[in-house]
């Protein structure tokens, strides 16, 4: 059987997502026989090198960065997942959302304590480098079409291994009740 | 800061924390909004927490925590004020105050608000100004309220209009409202005086053959949820408890209900003698009628026919002469959320709490108002209870169908020659009540309000009545031209939206989940996926605590059950995903605010 073809980003996210995914433990070693990665910080393959089969979305849609990582993803990727928090509801990140923009700037690059001596000329970041911040941080399926949700603020790792496995293996995935409760 | 007039209020209430509504409706009244020092004041002398204070202020929308305006303009924003010109009136209030809606003017004499259903659905748009009833409005009268408010009159002299028929003239009302009785059954005939079966009936019946007698009858609830009546009373009078209590139910906060709004009017002494007679049945001493805020304006006059009650011995000790029949009544009013209706919610609020629903069981007849053993009937079934006392049980069961006896009061709005109430015997179909109400051209008709049913013409031939098509008594009409989906579904989605008392987490968000896939479908970025999502999500609405939440998505599920066409004639075909995502718009403004040209 070929391996499957993984790819997994993070977008507006912590990497807590990604460290979960680590905790799979040894199980990384069977991980190794059924998969290889291809655009992941994992590997630190910065652009899709070929088609994918599954790729892992952490993290929410918040600046034109993500939105394109994000279509490019779903151009590769045969099932799209989002993972996680932020990228199924936008998360923590999201709490910006009832604050208007302009605020939400003025805090970050005036007025907050850790900036307020150190930006003296007192700029708004605005290369043209830089991402272009959105109105909102959007969950992902309100960009593109995404196929499977794990929730978890991180999912757990059990999750994440049995979702990927039976991804990868066709089989029916297991979710027991430990791994899908949260308190 | 001056504390003694808090304080006096806080005193006039026993520093009773159970009275904790009556307190901040005081101070409301007094002030026009509840200010933050008061909270203090009122924790300290009632001996709770000033949390508790807040989370109970926080919870009604006629509290209010910032000034609101010397005059308070709250605006119908129900489906039924939106058809008959709610636009027109709300945008010269607008243009007239300089200020928005969710606003108060600079000078801070008027405020615009929006509001729920307020119980006028046959005469909109409708607003209170202060508390008082303003029904029919039209930009003319804005203006010329608006220009009576800056010339500083009274509430009372806003408007020139007259005053609406039957009670609403007398002086303890003085109100612009209309009765429109359109049709009168055994219910509203006035062929009854007040405390007759009180007088003439109880000495020779037992409670417990009254209770027989309300059985004998199958009355049933007429609040919505048709509980056996004789049953309830019952329960009540075998549940252990030295004291027990009778509450009315007249919150009346379904839109397009407003019956009971009219038989508080007109029958007054009938409710509180139903009142009474479920008083003797179940061994209760205390009655409350639970009135929503709305009503305010009955006020004067319900305590005034208490009064006349008490005189005549139809309240207080040994009533009509039965030794030992104590029981008295007193108002309790709410302050503005729909969910307050359900009865234990209902209980939460009476006992000075914010209205969120109880689990059940225990039910209310077993652990009620303040624990104790307590009865809950909506208005017009303690009217009925009493007609069925008077009249006898036979004559009752003579009217309706074989599974719902009697008459149903049914309020009757929208598109329609002659909306109103009407006391109909069970068993009508909904073509007959059209042909009654004067409504041609009719494209679709919600039966029970929005927690109800949207029925298309195909089952116009469907009967009301308990085993049909079932109703507290909410009967909106809509014509060909109205837009079942922007108009109808969205309004009651944002209704509910409004009204979850948000304990529960699909009740809290899938409203709005709902709402966002409507309009989406609305603003032509519609898929099937879409139509299948809005079929399977509202499943998870069974779950919820209370029938608020159960019935919720009614408006989604039975619109696409019955008018599924309007539907999918707004769904793009050959498109399997479109979340109408514009990368443009979505930085737009984030780059005027640096300065930059966005490269897309
Ligand atoms: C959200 C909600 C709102 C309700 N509103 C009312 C109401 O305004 N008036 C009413 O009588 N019953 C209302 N009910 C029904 C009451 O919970 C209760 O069943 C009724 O008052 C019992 O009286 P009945 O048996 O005489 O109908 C409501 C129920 C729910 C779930
Ligand atoms: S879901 Fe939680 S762990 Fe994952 S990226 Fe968001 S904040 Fe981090
Ligand atoms: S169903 Fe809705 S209104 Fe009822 S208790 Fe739950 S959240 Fe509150
Ligand atoms: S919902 Fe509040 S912490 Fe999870």
């Amino acid at each position: 059987m070929r391996k499957k073809i993984i790819a997994t980003t993070s977008l507006a996210g912590c990497f807590g997502c990604h460290m979960s995914f680590l905790d799979i433990d040894e199980r990384i070693l069977d991980l190794v026989e059924l998969v290889e990665f291809d655009k992941s910080p994992i590997d630190d393959i910065k652009k899709f090198t070929r088609e994918c089969d599954i790729g892992l979305i952490e993290g929410g849609v918040c600046n034109s960065e993500n939105v394109e990582v994000l279509k490019e993803f779903r151009k590769h990727c045969k099932v799209l997942v989002s993972f996680g928090e932020c990228a199924i509801m936008g998360g923590l990140p999201a709490l910006r959302n009832t604050v208007p923009i302009r605020e939400c700037f003025e805090e970050a690059y005036l007025h907050g304590p850790s900036v307020e001596e150190a930006n003296e000329e007192m700029i708004l970041p605005n290369d043209e480098e830089l991402p272009m911040i959105l109105d909102k941080v959007y969950p992902c399926h309100e960009v593109v079409k995404i196929d499977y949700f794990l929730p978890g603020c991180p999912p757990r790792a059990d999750l994440i291994w049995n979702t990927l496995y039976a991804l990868v293996t066709g089989e029916e995935v297991k979710i027991p009740y430990e791994v899908i409760k949260y308190d | 800061m001056d504390t003694k007039w808090i304080e006096k209020i806080v005193d006039r209430y026993g520093r009773d924390k159970t009275r904790l509504m009556d307190i901040l409706i005081e101070i409301q009244q007094e002030k026009g909004y509840i200010p933050s020092d008061t909270l203090p004041v009122i924790a300290r002398m009632t001996g709770i927490s000033q949390a508790w204070v807040e989370q109970t202020v926080s919870f009604y929308h006629f509290f209010r925590r910032e000034p609101s305006g010397r005059y308070a303009v709250f605006l119908n924003n129900s489906v039924v004020a939106n058809m008959m010109g709610r636009d027109k009136v709300a945008r010269t209030f607008e243009e007239e105050t300089g200020c928005q809606f969710g606003e108060v003017s600079e000078d801070g004499l008027i405020g615009l608000f929006d509001t729920s259903c307020i119980g006028m659905s046959d005469q909109e748009p409708a607003a209170l100004i202060n508390g008082k009833v303003f029904t029919r409005l039209t930009p003319f009268r804005v203006r010329e309220i608006v220009r009576n408010m800056r010339a500083g009159k009274p509430v009372e002299e806003l408007s020139t209009s007259g005053y609406g028929g039957g009670s609403n003239a007398l002086p303890l009302i003085r109100a612009e409202v209309r009765n429109n009785i359109q049709r009168k059954g055994p219910l509203l005939e006035e062929n009854y005086e007040t405390g007759t079966v009180l007088r003439e009936k109880l000495r020779l019946l037992t409670p417990e053959e009254v209770i027989w007698e309300v059985k004998l009858s199958e009355l049933r609830g007429r609040g919505g949820a048709g509980f056996p009546t004789g049953l309830k009373w019952e329960f009540c009078r075998r549940a252990k408890g030295e004291k027990k209590y009778i509450f009315c139910n007249a919150d009346e906060g379904e839109p397009g209900t407003f019956k009971d709004r009219v038989l508080l009017t007109e029958y007054p002494g009938l409710v509180f003698e139903g009142m009474a007679l479920a008083a003797y049945a179940a061994g209760a001493s205390e009655g409350i009628l639970y009135i929503r805020y709305e009503y305010k304006y009955l006020e004067r006059y319900l305590n005034h026919v208490l009064e006349e009650m008490r005189k005549n011995n139809l309240l207080g000790k040994n009533i009509a002469g039965i030794e030992g029949f104590d029981f008295d009544i007193r108002l309790q009013y709410g302050a503005g959320a729909y969910v307050c209706g359900e009865e234990s919610a209902l209980l939460e609020s009476a006992e000075g709490k914010r209205g969120e629903p109880r689990f059940k069981p225990p039910f209310p007849v077993e652990k009620g108002y303040l624990g104790r053993p307590t009865i809950i009937n909506n208005v017009e079934t303690l009217c009925a209870a009493v007609k069925i006392l008077y009249f006898g049980s036979e004559w009752y069961r003579t009217m309706g169908t074989e599974n719902s006896k009697g008459t149903k009061v049914l309020s009757i709005s929208g598109d329609c020659r002659y909306p109103g109430i009407y006391e109909l015997e069970w068993g009508y179909t909904v073509n007959d009540i059209l042909d009654m109400a004067g409504a041609d051209d009719v494209q679709a008709v919600q039966v029970g309000g929005p927690s109800g049913t949207l029925i298309s013409p195909e089952e116009f031939s469907r009967i009301i009545c308990y085993k049909d098509l079932a109703t507290g008594g909410s009967f909106i009409i809509f014509n060909n031209r109205r837009d079942i989906l922007r108009d109808v579904v969205h309004n009651f989605m944002e209704f509910f939206i409004e009204e979850s008392c948000g304990s529960c987490v699909p009740c809290r968000n899938m409203p709005w989940l709902l709402k966002q896939k409507l309009e989406k479908i609305l603003s032509g970025h519609g898929v099937w996926k879409d139509l299948e999502d809005l079929e399977k999500w509202p499943e998870i609405m069974k779950i919820n605590r209370c029938g608020l939440g159960q019935t919720a998505a009614n408006p989604v599920i039975t619109s696409l059950r019955n008018f599924r066409a309007l539907y999918e004639e707004k769904i793009q075909k050959g498109r399997c995903f479109d979340e109408g995502f514009d990368l443009e718009k979505a930085v737009e403004e984030s780059c005027e605010v640096v300065g930059r040209i966005p490269l897309i």
